[in-house]
């Protein structure tokens, strides 16, 4: 039959995997901090998931959700794993459209030099008119 | 047309699951289809079968197995998610199964709508 | 787009957020739920901000969140009420929806 069925694999079996060809465009919203909660951790490991099903994926990073990639993370004092570096690997999943909202960050005192990751930053028109082609939002 | 779901928050903490159900219900009630919900995050815990909600309250995991049976929902809780927050086979409720993010991915490409409902 | 926000304008600034961003697209439309209701009072502080977005966008609340919480007589005007039905319809309607969380 085929692969077995593990969290790696998403729980899909890749030989009965639908291969229609859909592609729809998956846009994943992040507006919270890291480490407060736990949906920072979490919608990275959807957005990983999302990779092997050649969709058209971006991630949004607005509001404190820009916190998620602020470099200089160190949580070894707080005990809680460091997933910071994660963001870094997403291009090597072909995962590159990461869009970052101009008036968070400059509401929060931030610029692009203050983030790990190569990203685009928009205003809230830029960012409006890519949500609303979406196919597919999902927040966290 | 077709509904995907997603839930991310738990049992009587918040709305969410509530909100979720009663869309659920008018969704199919005006002839859509719901193929699966899917619950991650602290939504895991809408599958648990240990919750005993007092009786004069809804009870809130057994009113989604019981719609899933009526209507066929495919009700999948993430195995990450829930691993986390010790929900496993053993306390499974009744209507539920344990899969992977990918399930919520391949949701998301066959339905028609996705729908999040969280905090 | 269909933004959905759930949360009171008074504890959290998601619906700032999300009028920050859906009020520059055309077609746009807002739908309050659960405690989002809350920002449909008349009288508060983010009337002025509703009344605003009313001209620009359509705005829905879900009826049975406001009865609930007893906001039945104190709705802005122009702020259409919905039922689970109605919700339903306009998430099929719009062809993508956001849940603003």
């Amino acid at each position: 039959m085929g692969k077995e069925m593990t969290e790696s694999t998403g729980g899909i079996d890749f030989e009965d995997e639908d291969a229609s060809g859909v592609i729809k465009k998956f846009m994943f919203v992040n507006r919270k901090a890291p480490y407060g909660t736990i949906y920072a951790l979490e919608s990275l490991e959807v957005v990983l998931i999302s990779a092997a099903f050649d969709q058209d994926v971006s991630l949004t990073f607005m509001d404190d959700g820009v916190y998620q990639i602020v470099k200089g993370q160190h949580t070894k004092a707080i005990d809680v794993k460091n997933f910071s570096p994660t963001y870094r690997a997403l291009e090597g999943y072909d995962i590159e459209k990461l869009y970052v909202e101009k008036e968070s960050l400059e509401q929060r005192g931030l610029t692009e030099a203050d983030l790990l990751v190569d990203v685009q930053v928009m205003s809230s028109a830029e960012i409006a008119k890519i949500m609303s082609e979406q196919d597919v939002v999902i927040s966290f | 047309m077709k509904f995907a779901i997603m839930i991310n928050e738990g049992v009587y903490q918040h709305q969410s699951t509530d909100s979720a159900y009663q869309f659920v219900k008018a969704a199919i009630e005006k002839g859509h289809e719901v193929p699966r919900v899917f619950f991650y995050h602290d939504g895991v815990y809408n599958a648990s079968s240990l919750t005993d909600p007092p009786k004069d309250d809804r009870n809130i995991v057994m009113r989604w197995a019981k719609l899933a049976k009526e209507h066929n929902i495919d009700m999948v809780v993430c195995v990450a998610a829930a691993l986390r927050r010790g929900i496993k086979e053993e306390n499974l409720a009744e209507g539920f199964r344990i899969s992977g993010l990918g399930q919520l991915v391949e949701a998301g490409i066959q339905a028609d709508r996705l729908v999040v409902f969280g905090d | 787009m269909l933004h959905i926000v759930n949360k009171s304008p008074f504890e959290n600034r998601t619906l700032d957020s999300c009028l920050r961003v859906a009020l520059n697209e055309p077609g746009a439309a807002l739908l309050l739920i659960e405690d989002a209701v809350y920002a449909a009072s008349k009288s508060g502080s983010f009337e002025s901000a509703m009344k605003d977005a009313l001209g620009k966008v359509k705005v829905y609340a879900l009826w049975p969140d406001i009865e609930a919480r007893g906001m039945q007589d104190r709705v802005i005007e122009g702020i259409k009420m919905v039922d689970y039905g109605g919700f339903v319809d306009l998430v099929a309607e719009h062809s993508n929806c956001q849940s603003w969380l």
